[in-house]
C-alpha cells in the first residue's frame, strides 16, 4: 500500500509508541539523555528554525544582487550572514531557477534536507515514492505538485548524496517589483524551495 | 550496500501523498518527538558519526525499512547503535529498567539544555584537508565505478556504470562510504552531472539532468 506515514498501521503506532517510551524512560534513568535537553530539542524546531528562514533568505536575494551574487558563489556564508547556520547547513548550496532551467531538490538514499533554512522536511519529502520516483521522472512528480515545466526548460534534479544541502533559489514571481522584503517572503514557500512548485504570485492567497 | 534505502529509481511505490504545506504539522505523532530527540541526544555523545548513523537505518530487512515511517526508522537505527555501542544492554531494553547506570567517562558527554543551542549551531562540519590535489576539473567525463559493496556507500545504484561530466568541486569531504566503517578520511567530493537519457534510456527527455555528489574513490576518468 501507499506509504503515507499518518493514517495506517495505528497496531504498529502503538506498538512503537510504548517502544519510544521505554527507551526514553531507560535511557534517563541510566543518566544517558535529559529531558530538558530533549524538550530543547524539540522546541528549537518547533519554533525557531524553519521554513520562514529560508524565505527571508530568497527574499533578501531577490532585493539585494550584491546579496544573490555572493549567495550563488558562497551560499554557507550568505546564509550565515543572516543568522541561520548549523546541524545539515553546514555546507550549503543555492541554485536558481531561470527561465531556461528548473530545480528540484531529492535525496534518493535517505532525507537529506537543509534544516536550518527549511525546518524539518515534511512527510512526502521522506516518502519512498519522492524519493524513487524525482530522478526518475521528475516531470511526473512535479505534475502531481500542480507544476507543469515546458519541454523546451530543463529540468535538474539534485540528488543530496553528500552533506551538501541545496536550497532552490525560486524564480522572483512577475509584479512584485515594489515589494519589500517581508511582502516578498511571504511569497516563497517551503516547497518552492525544494523545487516542486513555484513561488507564489502576488494576490493569489494561500 | 544494495539495500532497502537505495529507492532511485524504483517502481511501484504509488503516488505521493503530499499534505497541504499550509496545515501539515511538523510530528503527527507524540512519540516522534521523541524519537527525533532521543535520536539527536544519543549521537550528541558522539559514539558514532553521522554516516554510522545512516548505515545502522539501512541494515535493517529492506521489508521492514520499507514498511516503517522516517521516525520508525531512525528509532530502529538508534536503537542499534545503543546496543552495539554498549550503551544499554538487551536485557535493559527489554525490561526498560536499569540494570546499571552508565559510566562517568560517559556521563560527562551528556547533552544538557545548555549545550543544546551551540550543539546545533556547530553541526558537524564534514570538509577535511586532502593532500593530494584533485584529480578531476569540471568539464570532464567520469565513469561511475561499478562496485557493489556490502557495506555502507553514498554512490546510488542507478548512477554505477553511468558516464557524467564534472560541474563541480566541492573540496575535501568525509567520505561517507569509509566514515560508516570508522575510518572518517578526506576526499575530494565532486557534483556530477548524468544526461537523464544517460540513466533512464533514450525515452527519457534530452533536455533534463541528474546531479549527483560523489567521492573521488567513486569515479574513474573516461577516455
Amino acid at each position: 500500500m501507499p506509504h503515507d506515514g499518518h493514517d495506517h498501521h495505528d497496531n504498529s503506532f502503538s506498538e512503537t509508541e510504548l517502544r519510544v517510551k521505554a527507551l526514553e524512560s531507560l535511557l534517563i534513568e541510566k543518566g544517558l539523555v535529559e529531558p530538558a535537553a530533549l524538550d530543547a530539542l524539540i522546541e528549537t524546531y518547533e519554533t525557531k528554525i524553519g521554513p520562514r528562514n529560508g524565505a527571508a533568505v530568497i527574499a533578501r536575494a531577490w532585493r539585494d544582487a550584491e546579496f544573490k551574487a555572493w549567495l550563488l558563489e558562497d551560499a554557507t556564508a550568505a546564509i550565515r550572514s543572516l543568522g541561520y547556520m548549523g546541524r545539515q547547513g553546514e555546507h550549503m548550496a543555492v541554485i536558481e531557477n531561470t527561465e531556461k532551467v528548473h530545480n528540484l531538490v531529492v535525496c534518493t538514499l535517505c532525507s537529506c534536507y537543509p534544516w536550518p533554512v527549511l525546518g524539518l522536511p515534511p512527510v512526502w519529502y521522506k516518502s519512498a515514492p519522492y524519493r524513487a520516483r524525482a530522478v526518475r521522472d521528475p516531470r511526473g512528480v512535479l505534475q502531481e505538485f500542480g507544476t507543469e515545466i515546458g519541454a523546451d526548460v530543463e529540468v535538474k534534479v539534485w540528488d543530496s548524496t553528500s552533506e551538501m544541502r541545496y536550497l532552490v533559489l525560486p524564480l522572483r514571481p512577475a509584479g512584485t517589483e515594489d515589494m519589500d522584503e517581508a511582502a516578498l517572503a511571504d511569497l516563497v514557500t517551503r516547497n518552492s524551495m525544494i523545487g516542486v512548485e513555484m513561488a507564489k504570485s502576488p494576490g493569489a492567497g494561500t | 550496500m544494495n539495500g532497502g534505502h537505495d529507492l532511485g529509481g524504483m517502481d511501484g511505490l504509488g503516488p505521493i501523498i503530499a499534505e497541504p504545506e499550509a496545515t501539515e504539522p511538523l510530528f503527527h505523532h507524540e512519540w516522534e518527538k521523541s524519537a527525533f530527540a532521543l535520536t539527536l541526544a544519543t549521537a550528541a555523545l558522539g559514539f558514532w558519526n553521522i554516516d554510522i548513523g545512516r548505515h545502522a537505518r539501512e541494515r535493517q530487512h529492506p521489508v521492514q525499512y520499507l514498511s516503517n515511517t522516517y521516525y520508525q526508522n531512525w528509532l530502529e537505527g538508534t536503537v542499534t547503535l545503543l546496543l552495539e555501542k554498549g550503551l544499554v544492554s538487551a536485557d535493559e531494553l527489554k525490561t526498560g529498567k536499569a540494570v546499571s547506570p552508565a559510566d562517568a567517562d560517559v556521563l560527562a558527554r551528556v547533552l544538557t539544555p545548555a549545550k543544546v543551542a551551540e550543539t546545533l549551531g556547530r553541526g558537524g562540519p564534514a570538509t577535511r584537508d586532502v593532500a593530494q590535489p584533485p584529480q578531476y576539473e569540471v568539464g570532464q567525463k567520469v565513469r561511475v565505478i561499478n562496485q557493489h559493496p556490502i557495506g555502507h556507500t553514498r554512490a546510488p545504484r542507478y548512477v554505477r556504470g553511468h558516464v557524467g561530466v564534472i560541474t563541480g568541486l566541492h573540496g575535501g569531504h568525509v567520505f561517507a562510504d569509509t566514515a560508516a566503517h570508522g575510518d572518517p578520511r578526506g576526499e575530494h567530493l565532486y557534483s556530477v552531472s548524468f544526461a537523464a537519457t544517460e540513466l533512464w534510456g533514450d525515452d527519457a527527455p534530452k533536455t533534463d539532468h541528474v546531479l549527483v555528489d560523489l567521492w573521488e574513490p567513486h569515479l574513474a576518468l573516461v577516455g
